[in-house]
């Protein structure tokens, strides 16, 4: 598979990693974020720890939208999808996160609801149109990259004048919690996390591009090095970080050059500002509230926002107290140093949304690392 | 992933180890049939730089060859007759 | 001349094969249902046990140890690039008995059949069955009938027990992988599982994904004739590779390491599993089979698998290790190391 294949080469992995080995200074730590969940799952999945020196040390960040979505916006989620004459379509991740009840997705349709997984935005049209006696409402996580066909499919909504569709929106924005994982009151607040350097999102970079992620650079002095999804990109961009490290440079660097220009992709972020405002303030799950980190629904589509459509409330939700998603979250805990981690709290068993994602650091760890704890 | 088809204004058939999907395309810019692009549930987000794909795998195969040619050259030294 | 009396009729009419459907009365156990007997079973499966028309068959035992299977099939969509549900059904209850290294002798098969399911395509699964069970040397000879309400079964459910003889000097089970074996494996992973996700997703294909369902009854008669110290055999259906190696892992209380560089995958299953955000070691195998032996007799027993047309791409793919904690471990194509664990749940795909 061209474009892929490349990326998984053993013989690269082997020189990268003999270039990091040569290159990390023994006389310090990298305590690098890969804020992306996509990359956590890569780095577990392949095993990259592996091939890494004993002072790397990989901090996994919350860019995981299931994890960081409250429980509850996900309570709100299930009442709307147990309200008479709605169809909720949910991209696949959602569908097993445990709510603040012991409910999912996944067992209010058991009990009834119903509740259609999509691989795409365009599948949830399809279901609009296919049923014009049912509500349909398209369930909108993820960051930038989920955002902008979020927008095309409510812009396409609206020009068909499709009347049964409307979206539930919690979409959040990747700078906004960068920032709070640097930010000292919030440190303060929820516990130090030393960061030297980012890996940044690839997807999410194609989107944005690479000047956002500058002014943390600038003003945080930590370096970035946008990285793609494959074990090599991965491999590179670790050996950049620790290159800047060394020299004392703190500057954005693209690894993902054949993806992820400075710009970005001007349609997607021109998609997003027509359908899409700033909230002041949305709460993150681990990192609190944050301001103007999320998006929701213009004014002017408000027939197609959920949330004022169906007059559905918002009500906090602690979850289980003694969960540790939130400090796992901002990379203050590792999987291993929760309670229930391996216990009470298992992929078959998830109480927490890091467990139930994929992406999220206690399900790739769970699913392919736990073996080395039991080893030592 | 390689776009083998356009399919219409805005959708598109690509291909993956000789899978074929129908996705959009409504966010890439001039789209042609061969290019690649990077995918996200079911949206074509950016097309793939052939030339600046080529420049990551040259940087990419001259990375830890000079080691490689440090070591070689030092093992000879070492295993050279007297 | 005495020409025996032709038989009468059971029925005014035949089935109406083409377009006709299945109803209630079908499986009443009245004449409807004999006809039904009559007309679709008995000649799709066609052997003397079942022409005699019991409700039972008999037949000698053999010395030696019997071994006895069973399975549900319920697999949608019914028909599927490689097979059906009916063949399916033949080849999942054979591959149960085979792999104790057993030769698989007779089959039951109850069928369960939703009210207005097309006689069509009943037909064409029966048919299916009885050529499959024809060409894994087994017979159908006995069976059931029931018909449910519209909605009460998707389309029809089969269940098939099977039945097969032991030959002596063979100890095959999941629980005696030893440290320091061989494991290997009979071909490509995750074709089934693909065909039938990928069909559902609505995916098309350059190259088709065909199912590998298969009789792997003649495979494992050529590996347990050639060596007999074969102590594991297992063939990975649901949960794929991944779930079945931690059975074998606890049933053997063993950990195992694995080469991932060494299991072969096709690359259009590669390709379907990254577009669905699938992982090919979770994904059921239908004509495939793990086997575990003895590190002296591998490639021994790597000749004989690729030399029969089911093994052609047979590799080595790993050993059994000593480990309490009975994790399988697979060094990854770049290197590094990371375990491969049963799947929790339904294979979601992500949306990161």
């Amino acid at each position: 598979m061209k474009h892929l294949d490349e990326y998984r080469d053993a013989d690269t992995a082997r020189r990268l990693a003999g270039s990091i080995a040569r290159e990390a200074n023994t006389a310090r730590r990298y305590r690098l974020m890969e804020f992306c969940g996509g990359h956590t799952h890569a780095i577990f999945r392949y095993g990259l720890g592996d091939l890494l020196p004993a002072n790397i040390e990989m901090v996994h960040g919350p860019g995981c939208p299931v994890c960081v979505l409250p429980t509850g916006r996900l309570d709100m989620a299930i009442r709307l999808a147990q309200r008479d004459g709605v169809m909720l379509a949910s991209y696949g991740d959602m569908l097993r996160v445990p709510g603040s009840q012991g409910q999912s997705l996944m067992k209010a349709k058991a009990d009834g609801a119903d509740i259609r997984m999509v691989y795409s935005t365009l599948d949830a049209l399809k279901l609009a149109a296919a049923n014009p006696d049912r509500e349909v409402i398209f369930f909108a996580i993820g960051f930038e990259t989920t955002t902008p066909p979020t927008a095309l499919a409510v812009e396409a909504a609206a020009k068909a004048q499709l009347a049964n569709f409307s979206v539930f929106c919690n979409h959040v924005l990747t700078p906004s919690a960068i920032a709070a994982i640097l930010e000292a009151p919030a440190v303060r607040e929820l516990g130090a996390v030393e960061i030297d350097g980012f890996l940044g999102p690839a997807h999410v970079s194609v989107v944005i591009g690479s000047q956002p992620y500058e002014f943390f650079a600038e003003e945080y002095r930590k370096p970035v090095a946008i990285s793609g999804f494959e074990p090599i990109d991965i491999l590179q961009s670790i050996l950049m970080l620790v290159r800047q490290l060394n020299e004392g440079r703190a500057e954005v660097e693209n690894q993902y050059i054949r993806a992820v220009t400075r710009d970005g992709n001007l349609r997607a972020k021109q998609a997003v500002s027509r359908v899409f405002e700033l909230r002041r303030d949305f709460e993150w799950r681990g990192l609190g509230h944050i301001p103007y980190s999320a998006l929701r629904l213009k004014d002017e589509f408000a027939t197609f926002d959920a949330e004022r459509r169906f007059d559905e409330p918002y009500i906090a939700s602690e979850g289980n107290k003694a969960c540790a998603c939130p400090a796992i979250l901002r990379g203050a805990k590792k999987p291993t140093d929760c309670r229930l981690f391996g216990r009470a709290c298992t992929p078959e068993t998830p109480l927490g949304s890091c467990m139930v994602s994929s992406e999220g650091a206690c399900a790739a760890y769970y699913s392919y690392g736990r073996m080395r704890e039991r080893a030592q | 992933m390689k776009i083998v088809a356009l399919t219409g204004p805005d959708t598109a058939k690509v291909s993956l180890g000789g899978i074929v999907k129908e996705v959009s395309i409504a966010l890439i810019d001039d789209p042609k049939v061969g290019d690649y692009v990077v995918l996200h549930v079911g949206y074509a987000l950016a097309k793939i730089d052939e030339v600046e794909a080529e420049r990551t795998l040259v940087l990419l195969a001259a990375e830890g060859a000079d080691a490689i040619a440090e070591f070689s050259a030092a093992a000879e030294a070492v295993l050279a007759p007297p | 001349m005495n020409v025996a009396p032709r038989a009468p009729r059971l029925a005014a009419h035949r089935l109406d094969l083409a377009a006709g459907r299945v109803d209630l009365t079908h499986g009443a156990g009245g004449r409807a249902m004999q006809q039904l007997i009559e007309e679709i079973f008995r000649p799709a499966f066609d052997n003397p046990m079942l022409a005699r028309g019991d409700d039972q068959a008999a037949f000698e035992v053999a010395a030696g140890r019997m071994v006895m299977s069973t399975d549900s099939f319920v697999v949608s969509p019914l028909f599927f690039p490689g097979g059906d549900i009916g063949s399916l059904a033949v080849h999942g209850t054979v591959n149960d008995v085979a792999m104790s290294g057993a030769r698989p002798l007779y089959l039951s098969a109850g069928y369960i059949i939703e009210e207005g399911f097309p006689l069509a395509d009943l037909q064409r699964i029966a048919r299916s069955m009885g050529e499959a069970a024809r060409a894994a040397g087994v017979a159908v000879v006995t069976g059931d009938t029931k018909v449910v309400e519209r909605g009460k079964a998707d389309g029809v459910f089969i269940n098939t027990a099977g039945i097969g003889v032991v030959p002596p000097g063979l100890e095959i089970s999941g629980d005696r992988a030893r440290p320091g074996d061989a494991i290997l494996i009979s071909g490509t992973m995750g074709d089934h599982g693909v065909a039938i996700m990928a069909h559902r997703a609505g995916l098309e294909f350059e190259t088709t994904i065909v199912s590998d369902s298969a009789a792997l009854n003649g495979l494992v008669a050529d590996m347990v004739a050639a060596v007999p110290s074969i102590r594991v055999l297992r063939d990975p259906t649901r949960g794929g590779l991944a779930a079945t190696l931690n059975e074998i892992c606890h049933q053997s209380a063993v950990g195992m390491r694995l080469n991932e560089a060494a299991i072969p995958f096709r690359p259009e299953v590669l390709g379907a599993c990254e577009l669905l955000g699938l992982d090919p070691l979770n994904v059921a195998n239908e004509g495939k089979l793990i086997a575990i032996a003895p590190a002296e007799d591998a490639t021994r027993l790597l000749g004989v698998m690729r030399g029969h047309p089911l093994g052609q791409e047979a590799m080595l793919i790993g050993e059994v290790i000593a480990d309490p904690a009975r994790f399988v471990r697979m060094t990854t194509r770049i290197g590094g190391e990371r375990m491969i664990d049963w799947l929790a749940g339904e294979q979601l795909p992500r949306i990161c």
